[in-house]
């Protein structure tokens, strides 16, 4: 009995210094441990999957390396942690991980209310459905009585019910934890139609027996910009996220390639030479080495190979760019100046 | 100070000082915990709870809508939760009284089989065996397009059963009033009957008689045409069938696996049960010339109930917990719900501290229940 006492005070005190443990800010923290911790979906191909020789692969993936690029001159000094659709703010909050690369949709109610900031958006996203082809339906306003499956995370349920309400029209929801089992019931005709973003659609399709049987329809019902997530009142790491972003955005604008920039390290271009850290001392204003975007571009590449190597028309996903082209080729990602 | 050597003052003392310590702990915690969330700017509270929800709840044992409040959500949460681990409680009770009997009968045969179904169920987890079960539903069964006729009225595919639902336009109250009657009636009479026979010792017909006090004056009512039954028979809508009872496939693999466990359970605390009952009972009731059945039922079970009821009371707490694995298959239970909530408003410390609240309030419920009737059906000492 009085042992268990003792272990439970020492518990108590235990939690209570971790209460006071978060003097450090978040870049002190990644320096002093040598890597960067960064939260990422399960199992989810194309954003954060494992290939088969166990190295995580994808858009979520390569943007986590991007920071520990800019950090530590080197894309691989990073763990991932696969984070729980429920629990993932909580491991942000927590200080278990220190960016949150997750698919995760930056919305107002958690930019307020869940003590974090939201980074850059690094993909235009919207939630569609995804229906058999043998349906014969072409567009989801057909789809009023039908049941539609989905996962209870993020806000996919609050919108289909919203979109459904909107037109006045009843119909079946069913929710699964797990995306095995989502996909198994849409696959076996438990549900007429399955709805997440659009990403999301394409990654299920992606593992389908026959991908072609299955369409996404065109309406998009909500706005999911999905952006990396970082604990608040700590701007310093929060810049760090958003240049790295932004480094990968400003360098497709530029031409800068994972392949040629060695090249353009010797580039006359003013802009480039301030990127890459030729002239001036941007990283240093961020507690960097100078070279930061260097080594961001040369581990991850710019925006455009990252786009096109985990979720582009080349892969199993076989997106377009979409609302993810650049803004001079009629999208919408855009950096601000560096400089 | 001769108080401090009192053996009873120093027993309540440590006491005072053990609960006042955890106290001291638990608050510690709650207050690291919430300055903590202040700190960080995290809203904190039950605010929430009497928002809009705004989505929708397929399968819900009381009426909701995207409309109701968050609160209502999660009582539809508990509502669906307590639905089908009563069910399951019920249906899997029953069974294993069966099978529990089965296992010590002298059919070789029969005895075996109750093993390898006991064995079967309880060495493998329920998670498993909800997958298999939801499974071969949707797997097996056609899709609703294709969806079997097996009756008028009733469909069978992987959406579930849809079955003609009734609705009691008039005489209602009429109709739940003579059957609630009947029943009083039919209980009071069966007591009266069974009195009788004990202090005469002569057979009588009070187990007819109570059937016939149940079920005449609603019949009655029915013939009077007092009742006014509306038939809502499903029909082939656009993907789905409309009207009707829908029983959803997410239900019927979770009351499934839920009731085969629980049978598992207590088809080897019955047999544990029964052999604990004196051999000599067994002699006795032959000797007085009971068949092995009338035995059994009349004199070895009543006695093996003593036994029964707190290993029992355990079994009924794990399906009731169990049920939670609801969410792996898709049924809206109290923690899938709470799941979307969470997810929404993303005070899960709250959330959590709910659905743990109502699963400690219901467990400890049916803890009394059954304590209570345990000590209802006690030997009492004389």
């Amino acid at each position: 009995m009085k042992q268990a006492l003792l272990s439970i005070c020492a518990a108590a005190l235990g939690l209570a210094a971790a209460g006071s443990a978060s003097a450090a800010t978040t870049l002190e923290t990644v320096k002093a441990r040598g890597k960067l911790v960064c939260g990422v979906s399960l199992a989810t191909p194309g954003f954060a999957a494992p290939d088969d020789k166990g190295r995580m692969q994808g858009f979520d993936a390569d943007i986590c390396r991007s920071i520990a690029a800019a950090v530590f001159g080197d894309g691989d000094k990073v763990e991932f942690v696969p984070t729980n659709i429920n629990t993932r703010f909580q491991a942000l909050q927590s200080g278990e991980i220190d960016v949150l690369s997750r698919q995760t949709t930056h919305t107002f109610s958690r930019d307020a209310s869940l003590g974090l900031d939201f980074g850059p958006t690094v993909f235009y996203d919207g939630q569609g459905l995804m229906v058999p082809k043998s349906l014969g339906v072409s567009s989801a306003k057909e789809l009023t009585e039908a049941a539609i499956c989905t996962l209870p995370g993020t806000t996919t349920a609050q919108n289909i019910s919203d979109f459904f309400r909107a037109i006045n029209g009843k119909f079946e929801l069913v929710v699964f934890e797990s995306p095995d089992e989502n996909r198994a019931a849409f696959y076996s005709g438990r549900c007429e139609a399955i709805t997440s973003d659009r990403s999301d659609l394409a990654s299920i399709r992606a593992v389908a027996n026959n991908p072609a049987d299955y369409i996404v329809l065109p309406e998009t019902i909500s706005k999911e910009p999905l952006a990396p997530a970082f604990r608040q009142n700590d701007s310093q790491w929060g810049d760090i996220v958003s240049w790295s972003v932004w480094m990968l955005m400003a360098a497709e604008e530029k031409g800068i390639t994972q392949a040629n920039v060695d090249e353009k390290l010797k580039s006359e271009d003013p802009d480039v030479q301030r990127m890459l850290g030729a002239t001036e001392e941007l990283g240093k204003m961020l507690g960097l080495d100078n070279k930061w975007g260097y080594n961001v571009i040369k581990s991850v590449g710019n925006y455009g190979e990252v786009f096109e190597r985990n979720v582009g028309e080349g892969t199993k996903l076989g997106l377009t760019r979409g609302p993810n082209a650049l803004w001079n080729a009629g999208g919408l990602i855009y950096s601000p100046p560096i400089r | 100070m001769a108080f401090l050597h009192d053996m009873r003052f120093r027993a309540y003392f440590y006491q005072i000082v053990a609960i006042g310590f955890v106290a001291l702990v638990g608050w510690t915690m709650f207050s690291t915990a919430s300055g903590n969330l202040a700190k960080q700017n995290i809203a904190t509270g039950f605010d929430f709870l009497t928002r809009p929800a705004g989505f929708v709840i397929t399968e819900s044992a009381i009426a909701f809508e995207a409309t109701d409040t968050v609160g209502r959500a999660i009582l539809v949460g508990i509502a669906n939760t307590v639905k089908v681990s009563l069910l399951a409680a019920i249906f899997g009770t029953m069974l294993g009284l069966g099978v529990g009997i089965a296992r010590l009968s002298h059919n070789p045969l029969l005895a075996r089989l109750a093993l390898v179904y006991v064995e079967l169920l309880r060495n493998v987890p329920l998670l498993l065996y909800l997958f298999l079960w939801y499974s071969l539903i949707i797997l097996i069964l056609p899709p609703v397009k294709q969806a079997l006729h097996l009756l008028p009225g009733v469909y069978l595919s992987n959406s579930g059963l849809v079955v003609p639902a009734a609705l009691v336009e008039r005489g209602g109250i009429a109709l739940f009033a003579c059957l609630v009657g009947g029943a009083a009636a039919a209980l009071a009479i069966r007591i009266a009957s069974t009195r009788r026979r004990v202090a005469t010792g002569q057979s009588n017909h009070g187990g007819l008689i109570a059937l016939a006090a149940l079920l005449v004056p609603a019949l009655l009512l029915w013939l009077a045409n007092g009742v006014a039954v509306n038939w809502d028979f499903p029909t082939a809508g656009k993907f789905r069938l409309t009207g009707g009872l829908h029983v959803r496939p997410e239900f019927v693999a979770l009351l499934f696996g839920l009731a085969l466990s629980v049978s598992a359970n207590v088809a080897e605390i019955v047999r544990a049960g029964i052999q604990a009952v004196n051999k000599g009972q067994w002699e006795a009731s032959a000797a007085l010339g009971l068949s092995r059945g009338k035995a059994m039922r009349l004199v070895v079970l009543p006695q093996a109930l003593r036994i029964i009821i707190p290993p029992l009371t355990n079994t009924y707490l794990t399906v009731f917990k169990n049920s939670s694995l609801a969410i792996a298959i898709g049924y809206p239970d109290l923690v899938m719900v709470s799941n979307t909530v969470m997810n929404q408003t993303g005070q899960a410390i709250e959330t959590i501290a709910i659905f743990m609240g109502v699963y400690l309030a219901l467990s400890i419920a049916i803890s009394l229940l059954m304590n209570w009737y345990n000590a209802h059906v006690a030997l009492r000492e004389r």
